[in-house]
């Protein structure tokens, strides 16, 4: 692989740009793989990385249906953050958030990790006191955030309106290394990196079938002929329910809609991420200078990648109380993706029923921000059979009673 | 928009109208219940690519419970019932074993 720099930009500008390579290759399956993930998404991608990287684990195929980063990974508004209440959500996450600092290095793909710092409005008495115990519960997990007072919000955040006649601004937890990442390159720079270790990223390959033989996988049945395997990880997010079925189990987990929408370019106005969890909205300013708008989830279960068309009306009017400068605004478009929300609003990285197959899933509103550190723990789970980032987020815990709460962690906020 | 026809005022209620209840016909695990059993009833949700039985409730209208058949790859609805039965009618799965051929029915994708 060749490296990418600034020197190789001058390089390749002086034969007029035709001596770059292909950032992957496109090979045809094999008969088989010590390790098949299925969902080039940027959590299959990142546990094939660390597999190949921490463990040497590099016979290693990812198979996609569409095309790398074309589900969620390429649908989201990009927003990474670490304030969670619970502690191996805390901890997962701000690995995760960790890492991403560094990501584009570590990748030599540049990431546009932009830790811009990511601000969680407090409008209602019980929002303030949960985001206060958030603030408490981060000091001692680590993981830097603060509350400040609607002062600070408006320093921060000139634009905002404090004194909304329905929502007033009495707070807000603040995490100043929280951020956004572009999420194609997040894809892209891990797919470089796995095939540059030898592994096959098989795109337009869909997953039909999970073989087993004794209750132990044994390999996939696809679009594209039979692929034998030994070990298996499932990374399909909203397609979760339909592989777990393939594989002979069910799951805690209902897909639905959720949406995004961006406006028109503006000049800057807004350098950070503000999320507004009791009117279900956010916002954040993209680099070309769209206002990035998200909201909730649909309430019931689609697998169409459109959403109702009144969640969008509901997040706008909400934001505008709150924004008033953006209520001229036009949009210009919006697209939905399917999110796996799972019965406590946490992921699920587990070992299933059938032996040598895994599941990496139920992120919901908001894996985006966790790509890295759920690459790290998946693929120490697949390699040794259990990983201290993601023994807590095992399937049994709904039967156990174990339950990693997190309701405003993907339920709502993302 | 989705639009729904109400079983019991007979509106057609827009989706702004309606709260939907998640899936249909569960069945209450009791005392006595085995552990898997009860984690079944308590979190294990179909969540098929297809054919899906839902609750919904006319929440702005008539105010009361019913079911919808839908299909959650294409939105088509093919019926509506109200709720206090544990079993779908029989013409509404006969019309959808019409559609969808491939079907295989409740709970089984
Ligand atoms: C509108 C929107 C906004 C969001 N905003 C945020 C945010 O701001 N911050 C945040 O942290 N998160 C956010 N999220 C959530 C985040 O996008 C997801 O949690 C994350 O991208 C999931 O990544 P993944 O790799 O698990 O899934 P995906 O990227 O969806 O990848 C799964 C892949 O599996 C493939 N697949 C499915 N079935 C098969 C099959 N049978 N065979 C082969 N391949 C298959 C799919 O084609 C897909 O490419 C948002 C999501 C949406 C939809
Ligand atoms: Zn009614």
């Amino acid at each position: 692989m060749k490296r990418y720099s600034a020197f190789a930009i001058a390089r390749e500008a002086a034969r007029y740009h035709t001596g770059w390579e292909r950032a992957w290759a496109s090979p045809e399956p094999r008969a088989r793989y010590d390790v098949i993930i299925v969902g080039a998404g940027g959590h299959g991608l990142a546990t094939a990385y660390y597999l190949g990287k921490t463990f040497g684990i590099t016979n290693v195929a990812v198979i996609e249906k569409g095309w790398l980063g074309g589900g969620n990974t390429g649908r989201n508004t990009t927003i990474i953050r670490s304030n969670y209440l619970q502690d191996p959500s805390a901890a997962i996450y701000e690995k995760a958030r960790s890492l991403y600092e560094t990501l584009s290095q570590d990748l030599n793909y540049n990431v546009m990790f932009s830790p811009r710092g990511v601000l969680m409005l407090a409008q209602t008495h019980h929002e303030m006191r949960g985001y206060q115990r958030t603030a408490h519960a981060n000091a001692l997990q680590g993981v830097a955030t603060e509350f400040i007072s609607p002062e600070r919000v408006k320093e921060i955040v000139p634009i905002i309106r404090l004194d909304g006649p329905r929502y007033p601004v009495l707070g807000g937890l603040w995490q100043a290394r929280g951020g956004t990442a572009r999420h194609d390159a997040v894809a892209w720079g891990y797919a470089r990196a796995c095939s540059d270790m030898g592994m096959h990223i098989i795109q337009g390959c869909a997953v039909t079938g999970v073989r087993s033989e004794g209750g132990r996988v044994t390999g996939v049945e696809t679009s594209r002929g039979a692929i034998g395997c030994d070990k298996l990880g499932i990374v399909v997010a909203g397609h979760s329910g339909e592989l777990a079925g393939m594989a002979g189990f069910r799951l805690p987990i209902e897909s639905v809609g959720l949406q995004a929408l961006v406006s028109e370019p503006v000049k800057p106005c807004m350098d950070i991420v503000v999320m507004a969890n009791t009117v279900h909205g956010y916002m954040s300013q993209s680099d070309k200078g769209e206002m990035v708008i998200g909201g909730g989830t649909d309430g019931f279960n689609s697998y169409t990648q459109r959403g109702s068309f009144q969640h969008i009306e509901e997040t706008v009017r909400a934001l505008i109380e709150t924004f008033p400068m953006i209520s001229r605004l036009k949009m210009l478009r919006q697209w939905g993706g399917i999110v796996d929300i799972t019965g406590d609003r946490s992921p699920i990285l587990s070992k299933t029923p059938l032996e040598g197959c895994f599941i990496n899933c139920g992120w919901g509103t908001g894996g985006f921000k966790a790509i890295p550190g759920s690459g790290w723990g998946f693929a120490e789970l697949m390699a040794k059979g259990r990983s201290p980032l993601t023994d807590a987020f095992s399937l049994d815990r709904f039967r156990e009673g174990r339950f990693i709460d997190e309701s405003v962690a993907a339920g709502v906020a993302h | 928009m989705l639009i729904l026809h109400c079983p019991h005022c007979g509106a057609e209620a827009a989706e702004t109208d309606l709260t939907p209840g998640g899936q249909a016909h569960l069945r209450r695990e009791g005392p006595g219940a085995s552990d898997e059993a009860f984690e079944a009833y308590l979190f294990q949700r179909d969540n098929p690519k297809g054919v899906h039985f839902e609750r919904w409730r006319h929440a702005y209208g008539c105010g009361k419970w019913f079911i919808a058949a839908r299909a959650t790859d294409t939105m088509e609805v093919f019926g509506t019932y109200p709720a206090q039965t544990s079993a779908p009618p029989r013409e509404l799965l006969d019309r959808i074993a019409e559609r969808r051929p491939d079907w295989r029915g409740r709970g089984e994708a």
